[in-house]
């Protein structure tokens, strides 16, 4: 049984719909790209699934439905979502920052375990603990807030662009250190990204979107090597 | 000169009453970025509860506990029930509301306990401190529980997970629903801690300006203008304000306008600061994005 | 205007200048006081319903606008009829000079500084260095006009139907303004100021006018209801009468003049009906009607008519 299994997703900006009934799934332990332009409607869906949009369609995560549910309630059930745009608390301090991704959870113990392994995977966090999230620069931020879904210890890890504006070698730290997540700690992961290459070389699977829809889906491998591909979104 | 100490101590005073009202009204619009214009209200009514049970037979201090609770429930209850539904109206739809709440309330009091002046019971003992010309006991006892409340307050939000939830809140709504921060009850806790604060206000002042249902109109002007002047969004600024919202009414009152008009005072601060700095002396410049 | 709405127009004011033959004087003055509050709640509606300005301190124009008339008529021995203009005058430049300032306020702020002004305007007019053409807290007592020329009628009825031509008057003029450019403009500023700027409309203008406009109407509405009573007092004057004014066009239908005319009556009538209801707390269920009409009829009673009317003549409703 997939993760994750969506069937028929739509979601609508108000009267706009944007997505037009998408079907995808997703297996515990993968790692599965979105690949598509601008616009084409990834960001919508990792919002659609946490109920962050008007969402129509069957989505269950784990089995269980969650479409139609509030936000907070998909993620208490163990997805964690790094949106667009980073979502940081700029105004409170890196330490409050990643405390709050523990937020839901009880174990405290575990909780201070988990915050001394992302200090290995990120050690500048640890340096500016008590700095305030907005004085961070662009990477540290990025950084912080992956940090933050991964306190969560998410069974699913929703990523939005994560490469957006960072350096060439912060986004190969950053992708070494989600392969590590995963495998070490299987945690699914499901990652949007316009950088096309990086996210292939990175994921199992690999679905493409085009205006609302999935236009191809298969291993990532494959999908690297398709000729359309290859010369609308790899460049070359 | 020791009139104009009086004057200064005593506008301390009250304007720690003030500080909490404009605390409360701070608080609830930096989760919800709307004014609330029946806080006011709110802590009359919270007050006459008080009164009502120190007459049934109760010590003051656990009818000033209980009154607390009451208020902290009241302010849950009026956010779940006549607020959420509004939540995403537009403006007007919103004013209308918190006005049709603060007339229901002053009435709703009115008839409940008519409107004949009541006196309200003080704590503090009726002769000064130390015998001290400066301040009765009960100004000084509304200064001491008005920091007792603001030192409260300050570590709640700072080093509980509770409180750090509702600042998460009050910043970004959607980040901390992606951190599983039921957003609805934080700005019903919201609602509550503030209606606890005014409650505090409303059994502070109570003593000195007597219990009557329109007690609150003047008072929650001056600390509307409080709040703007320290910064709509800034509590510690709402705070600052509020002390110095005090002293102003009460030094401007005796020595320039005379105390019939000291309500100006508020208007034309309220005015002032609006126009000349809308974010106050703290809050932060807002940025309206096209 | 449609052919339809024009005859149904000239027929209610056919009927409104019968009604104080068939009903008692004390109904007639009751009548005169929905006429005033509907020219009040026009002006409030020319700034809150079309231009979105939130007011919740009218009561203070109104109040500028009756103590005008009560110093003119009584320190200054001023006919009635002349106090209409002067107080039209005062207020509109009070409510431009308000304007100005006002222009950096939004929503809430805004509401906030209106109401303060609503809440601090009693005690400015007992202010006692102004106590000599105030009167202070006891007020003024104004006498009541006679009929004209010894018209074989009596004073309340001259006076209603004095009011019904000046509301006539107001609401044609007021009805002209709104649906021309002058109106589109004060909506497009309501709903998308930027864009609105962007082609060109001087907001700033037109907001202050807004003001001035919307203030001079209630100024106006002020001047005849302190004839009307005969008599003004600070107290008459307090944020409970600015927010009656907030009450009456959100149930009579904001950005609408029939809306002032439905909100008038309400104002008037209701708080008898409140007072049946619940002897002490008739506020009590005035806010529950607020709240009721915001939740399950926020296009107010005009709102209500309009669908009607469109589900009954079909497209050729006003």
């Amino acid at each position: 049984m997939a993760l994750l299994e969506a069937k028929g997703l739509r979601a609508s900006y108000g009267p706009t719909r944007v997505l037009h009934g998408i079907d995808f799934a997703i297996d515990e332990g993968s790692i599965t790209a979105v690949l598509g332009a601008n616009g084409a409607g990834k960001t919508t869906t990792l919002r659609a699934l946490c109920g962050m949009v008007k969402t129509e369609g069957d989505v269950r995560f784990g089995g269980a439905r969650i479409d139609g549910r509030l936000t907070e309630d998909i993620v208490r059930l163990g997805i964690a979502h790094v949106p667009e745009g980073r979502g940081t608390f700029v105004d409170l301090t890196t330490e409050e920052n990643l405390r709050l991704g523990a937020y839901t959870r009880k174990d405290r113990a575990a909780v201070e375990s988990d915050l001394e392994r992302i200090f290995t995977y990120f050690p500048r966090l640890k340096e500016r603990l008590r700095q305030q999230a907005g004085t961070l620069s662009g990477g540290e931020q990025q950084m912080l807030a992956v940090s933050r879904a991964l306190m969560l210890r998410p069974k699913l890890l929703l990523l939005d662009e994560p490469s957006f504006g960072l350096a060439p070698r912060l986004v190969r730290e950053l992708f070494e250190i989600m392969r590590t997540v995963n495998q070490r700690e299987r945690v699914s992961i499901l990652l949007v990204e316009q950088n096309a290459a990086m996210a292939l070389a990175l994921a199992n699977r690999a679905y493409l979107i085009e205006t609302g829809r999935v236009v191809l889906s298969g291993a990532a491998d494959e999908i690297g090597r398709d000729d359309a591909v290859r010369r609308s979104y790899l460049g070359y | 000169m020791d009139a104009f100490i009086h004057q200064v101590l005593s506008g301390l005073a009250t304007g720690g009453i003030y500080a909490s009202l404009a605390l409360a009204l701070v608080m609830i619009y930096q989760v919800t970025r709307l004014v609330n214009f029946a806080q006011g209200e709110m802590a009359m009514f919270s007050t006459y509860i008080a009164w009502s049970l120190i007459n049934a037979g109760m010590g003051y201090w656990p009818a000033f506990l209980l009154t607390v609770l009451f208020a902290l429930a009241l302010g849950v209850v009026i956010e779940r029930v006549v607020i959420r539904p509004v939540e995403n109206a537009p403006v007007l739809a919103i004013v209308v509301i918190f006005i049709a709440l603060l007339v229901i309330l002053n009435s709703a009091t009115g008839w409940i306990y008519s409107y004949t002046i009541k006196t309200f019971p003080s704590p503090f003992p009726k002769e000064p401190l130390f015998g001290n010309r400066y301040m009765s006991s009960h100004e000084l006892g509304a200064i001491g529980v008005t920091l007792v409340v603001l030192v409260l307050l300050y570590v709640f939000f700072r080093f509980t997970p509770l409180g750090l939830a509702m600042r998460a809140v009050a910043q970004n709504p959607e980040s901390s629903r992606l951190v599983g921060i039921r957003v609805g009850w934080m700005l019903a806790l919201g609602w509550g801690l503030a209606a606890a604060v005014g409650a505090v206000a409303g059994m502070m002042i109570a003593p000195i300006v007597y219990l009557d249902p329109n007690m609150m109109g003047g008072i929650l002007l001056y600390a509307f203008a409080a709040a703007l002047l320290g910064g709509i969004d800034s509590p510690g600024g709402a705070v600052i304000g509020g002390f110095a919202v005090g002293v102003l009414e009460n030094v401007l009152g005796a020595y320039v306008i005379g105390n019939d008009l000291k309500l100006s005072v508020a208007l034309g601060l309220i005015i002032g600061v609006l126009l000349v700095r809308p974010s106050g002396l703290f809050g932060k410049v807002h940025v309206t994005r096209v | 205007m449609t052919r339809r709405a024009s005859i149904a127009v000239a027929v209610l004011v056919a009927i409104a200048c019968v009604l104080p033959f068939v009903v008692s004087n004390y109904r007639t003055f009751q009548l005169t006081l929905v006429l005033v509050y509907a020219i009040a709640l026009l002006g409030l509606n020319i700034l809150t319903g079309y231009n979105g300005q939130i007011s919740l301190g009218h009561g203070a124009f109104y109040a500028i606008g009756a103590y005008t008339a009560a110093v003119l008529m009584d320190r200054l021995g001023a006919p009635y009829w002349a106090t209409l203009p002067a107080a039209g005058a005062v207020c509109l430049v009070a409510g431009f000079l308000f304007g100005l300032p006002a222009l950096r306020l939004e929503g809430l702020y805004l509401a906030l500084a209106t109401f303060a002004l609503g809440v601090s305007m009693p005690q400015l007019l007992k202010y006692h260095h102004l106590e000599k053409w105030t009167g202070g807290v006891q007020g003024i007592v104004i006498a009541k006009p006679e009929p004209p020329l010894g018209l074989p009628i009596n004073p309340d009825q001259w006076l209603y139907l004095f009011t019904l031509a000046v509301a006539v008057v107001m609401f044609v003029l007021g009805w002209n303004l709104l649906r021309g450019r002058v109106g589109r403009a004060l909506i497009a500023i309501r709903d998308q100021h930027i864009a609105a700027e962007a082609m060109g409309i001087n907001s700033a203008l037109y907001k202050s006018l807004a003001f001035g406009v919307s203030a001079m109407y209630t100024g106006i509405a002020g001047a005849l209801g302190a004839i009307a009573v005969q008599y003004v007092a600070p107290d008459s004057f307090t944020i409970f009468l600015s927010l009656v004014f907030l009450v009456g066009i959100v149930v009579g239908g904001l950005a609408s003049i029939s809306g002032a005319l439905y909100g008038a009556l309400f104002i008037q009538f209701v708080p008898n009906v409140a007072d049946e209801i619940s002897k002490a707390a008739p506020w009590a269920i005035f806010g529950l009607f607020l709240i009721g009409f915001v939740y399950l009829m926020p296009t107010g009673v005009a709102g209500a008519v309009r669908m009607l009317l469109l589900r009954l003549w079909g497209k050729r409703a006003k």
